[in-house]
């Protein structure tokens, strides 16, 4: 965990004072709402169909048992009891009133937690990989890097009125759970020959009306010069991104239209003039960030206890204990992944009670510390082996044990037209249908890793474009039509998924999906081939010819 | 649903209504016909072409403190005079998620 | 539009000149950045001081071999939403080593004045009569700041070694 000291404190406090005069300023007629709207929007307060929407941040998806207590409270006492988990690891509130937004941002200022620049067109949250600090394998901990990055553009004098938001995701691991390939800024941690830290740099992924994979932009940036150098990219953005479309003004459309090699040696000009300034960081900054994460004392323990082989014997346990319980870096340790889907449920959502509840496990069997990853999920980092077969009961208890991690119906979907005001078409409906269908968990299995993601407009909020069945709700004359693509992936791989054909309608879309599937496991070559990879080898034709066959 | 927020030009095919969301708290809220705004959509004002409904919105907006985002929307009036929703959108702001919410589950 | 320079409203003593305004015989000027490139001799040749209206979408570089002429340069904000201006007032301050006065114009409200005072302006024209009178409060709404940028102030990573050093001396 990062511990904010006397420092970040009092900048949060004095964010959260701000915020207060002016949503005063505004209640008074003072400000108008074209005037409020970019300040309220940097504070995370959106306008959505029912209500405001808030979105807070929880930077690079670490949060402490205490701080989702917090997010519990605020659920509780200023919404309706529940919260929204989002793809960028922040949770969002459905229902706030302006009015009361300013003592939710003070209660949670209490624990370090804000909702700065979780909106706008701004340096977003900056995300990583949830399994960092623990994954087995990993280079070194990305949040070090994710925490001085924080810092760095949180109210940042020059870039906090970019063309469009900025969105920069870090992973440190060869299997990129951060999906830094589409992101606006893509930084993947390496070392150099000399052993020394730094990071190749991709630059223009993202989704929306037009997707782009991230391209890389320099294979090795030093560690030291990582400030310097994505201050230039924001620098060339700032100045040349275009202003005269929403649609084309993020760093994407500049990227595409210079070209990545023109781009970078724009970029590359500006870092010229500004890396050897105050930007450049000595190893003793870094250090004294790395001071401030704790690392939980953990013991040695066996690599089997005997909790762990008497559990075997209960199926419940063992489906739950193989999908989602992964390997820890340290021995006698796991890293448990808490789905978010139950069947039937809205992907995403916690109530006020499961936060509270898991809040306390955490603080049993994880040393306090839960994790939010892009998939909506929640993770405890560091579970004793031992403590797996009482932490899956417990879990179970509050329907928080469903083993469907990365299964067909861990699916990521937007809120969709049941709560955004952008949204063309439900998600979430969509979502609980498919999680029915698939609900057996021997089927499920069968089929293996398959990612279906849903947006319910354009702007691409599920991720439709990488998810390996991607749904995407439009309009068409007044109702909701979906389009299906596959074949798209949002890993180390990336890429984008390809249209199977015609939009199909609101009542079809889990049949087509089916089809899909069946489709799938007809022709896969053996049961280790998985739905991706199938789409690999074969295209888009015969899973388009199964569908629409009938249709 | 196409978003009304990209409601340029004022165009309407029936009977509608100019609705918004109140500034302090965010509800939903329609454009009554006493120049205030309602929560409850049988209050609101019906306009019946674009001239009615041109000036209906300008009122709207001019009410910046009271509430934002004003944009036209469609309703349908049944036999009984009742007003309903005219799309899917409206109907998810009048009666709220399609879906349940989680809390009940 | 009040003028607040030096943290006070002020009487602005700079007249706006349009392209084709005739010149008035004395007074200081701002003038738009095309006519102050073709008149340039001209301009200065006269009495009064001379600035610069400069454009947000025009390469700041350009301005760079007249600043030691120029008395004001004043940047644009179209909307409140269009942040060019601060990488320009960037530029100037820290890469050209502009030392004269230094002007927001277009959409100044109060709430971007911390972000324009990083940036390196020292004057504003503040849309609204009370924005201008409340500057000096808002201007110090912020103790902390995380990035180092030409207005000197001690970044939090910078704060946080001084105090590490000054508790390693005691120790």
């Amino acid at each position: 965990m990062y511990a904010y000291d006397e420092i970040d404190r009092t900048l949060v406090n004095e964010r959260v004072s701000e915020f207060r005069d002016q949503v005063k300023r505004r209640l008074s007629g003072e400000l108008t709402e074209d005037e409020f709207k970019m300040l309220r929007l940097q504070n995370g307060v959106y306008l959505q169909l029912h209500a405001y929407m808030f979105r807070v941040a929880i930077p690079y998806g670490t949060l402490a048992s205490n701080q989702l207590r917090q997010l519990a409270h605020v659920a509780r006492k200023y919404d309706r009891g529940y919260g929204h988990f989002t793809t960028r690891q922040n949770i969002q509130f459905n229902w706030i009133k302006l009015a009361e937004l300013p003592d939710a941002l003070a209660d949670l200022a209490e624990v370090g937690i804000h909702a700065m620049q979780t909106s706008g067109n701004n340096m977003r949250n900056v995300t990583s990989d949830q399994w960092a600090g623990v994954a087995p394998g990993e280079i070194e901990d990305p949040r070090i890097w994710s925490e001085l990055i924080r810092q760095h553009t949180t109210l940042h004098p020059e870039f906090s009125f970019l063309p469009r938001k900025f969105k920069i995701a870090i992973t440190a691991s060869d299997h990129d759970r951060a999906a830094i390939k589409i992101h606006d800024i893509g930084l993947r941690l390496i070392k150099n020959e000399k052993g020394e830290t730094g990071f190749e740099v991709l630059v223009g992924g993202g989704l929306g009306r037009t997707p782009f994979i991230a391209k890389t932009i320099k294979h090795f940036v030093h560690g030291r010069d990582i400030l310097s150098y994505i201050e230039a990219i924001l620098r060339v953005y700032n100045q040349y991104g275009r202003r005269d479309n929403i649609y084309k003004a993020r760093i994407k459309i500049l990227v595409h239209e210079l070209g990545i090699e023109k781009f970078s040696r724009e970029v590359e000009d500006e870092w010229q003039h500004i890396r050897n300034s105050s930007l450049q960081i000595d190893d003793e900054v870094i250090e004294d960030i790395r001071s401030r994460f704790t690392y939980p004392a953990y013991e040695k323990l066996p690599h089997m206890p005997d909790e762990l082989r008497q559990a075997a014997a209960d199926p419940g346990f063992e489906a739950w204990r193989k999908n989602s319980v992964a390997p820890h870096k340290n021995q006698g340790y796991s890293i448990v992944t808490i789905s978010l889907k139950p069947i039937g449920a809205p992907p995403g959502d916690a109530t006020a009670e499961q936060m509270d509840a898991l809040a306390d496990l955490a603080d049993k069997y994880s040393f306090g510390e839960i994790r939010v990853g892009h998939e909506q999920n929640l993770a405890l980092p560091h579970v004793a082996k031992r403590d797996l077969p009482a932490l899956w009961k417990a879990l179970d208890k509050l329907g928080l044990a469903t083993p469907n991690v990365n299964l067909i119906t861990d699916i990521i979907a937007c809120p969709g037209l049941d709560y955004c005001s952008l949204a063309n078409a439900r998600s979430i409906p969509i979502a609980q249908e498919l999680t029915r269908r698939f609900s057996n968990h021997e089927l499920a299995n069968l089929i293996g890793r398959l990612h279906i993601n849903i947006s319910g407009c354009i702007n691409a909020c599920g991720h439709h474009h990488v998810g390996h069945i991607g749904i995407l709700g439009v309009e068409k004359n007044g109702e909701e039509v979906y389009q299906i693509t596959i074949g798209g992936r949002a890993d180390e791989n990336a890429a984008l998924g390809n249209l199977i054909g015609p939009g199909v309608k609101f009542d079809e879309v889990a049949d087509v999906v089916e089809d899909i599937v069946e489709a799938y496991l007809a022709l896969r070559e053996r049961p280790e081939e998985l739905f991706m990879d199938t789409v690999k080898r074969l295209g888009v034709e015969p899973f388009k010819e199964r569908v629409y066959a009938t249709r | 649903m196409t978003s009304p927020l990209e409601q340029k030009k004022i165009k309407i095919a029936g009977p509608s209504v100019v609705t918004a969301n109140r500034t302090w708290d965010g509800i939903v809220v329609y454009r009554t016909a006493a120049n205030g705004w309602s929560a409850d959509l049988s209050d609101a004002a019906i306009v019946r072409n674009s001239d009615e409904a041109k000036a209906l919105l300008a009122e709207s907006v001019a009410d910046d403190v009271g509430a934002i985002g004003p944009y036209i929307a469609p309703v349908q009036i049944g036999a009984d005079g009742k007003v309903q929703p005219g799309n899917l959108r409206e109907q998810i702001r009048r009666t709220g998620v399609t879906i349940g919410s989680p809390v009940q589950v | 539009m009040p003028l607040v320079n030096g943290g006070k409203i002020v009487d602005d003593s700079f007249a706006k000149l349009a392209v084709d305004t005739p010149l008035p015989a004395g007074g200081d000027i701002l003038v738009p950045a095309e006519r102050f490139l073709s008149e340039r001799e001209a301009l200065l040749a006269r009495g009064g001081k001379v600035g610069v209206i400069w454009p947000n979408n025009r390469d700041i570089s350009e301005l760079a071999p007249h600043l030691e002429k120029l008395a004001a340069v004043a940047l644009v904000f179209p909307t409140f939403r269009d942040g060019r201006a601060y990488s320009q007032a960037r530029l100037l301050r820290e890469r050209y080593n502009y030392r004269g006065e230094l002007r927001a114009t277009g959409q100044v409200l109060r709430d971007q004045f911390v972000f324009m005072l990083r940036a390196g302006f020292d004057s504003f024209e503040v849309k609204k009569q009370a924005d201008a009178e409340a500057f000096m409060q808002t201007a110090k709404r912020y103790s902390v700041f995380y990035q180092p940028t030409g207005d000197g102030r001690v970044t939090a990573l910078h704060r946080r070694m001084q105090l590490r050093h000054s508790e390693g001396v005691g120790t």
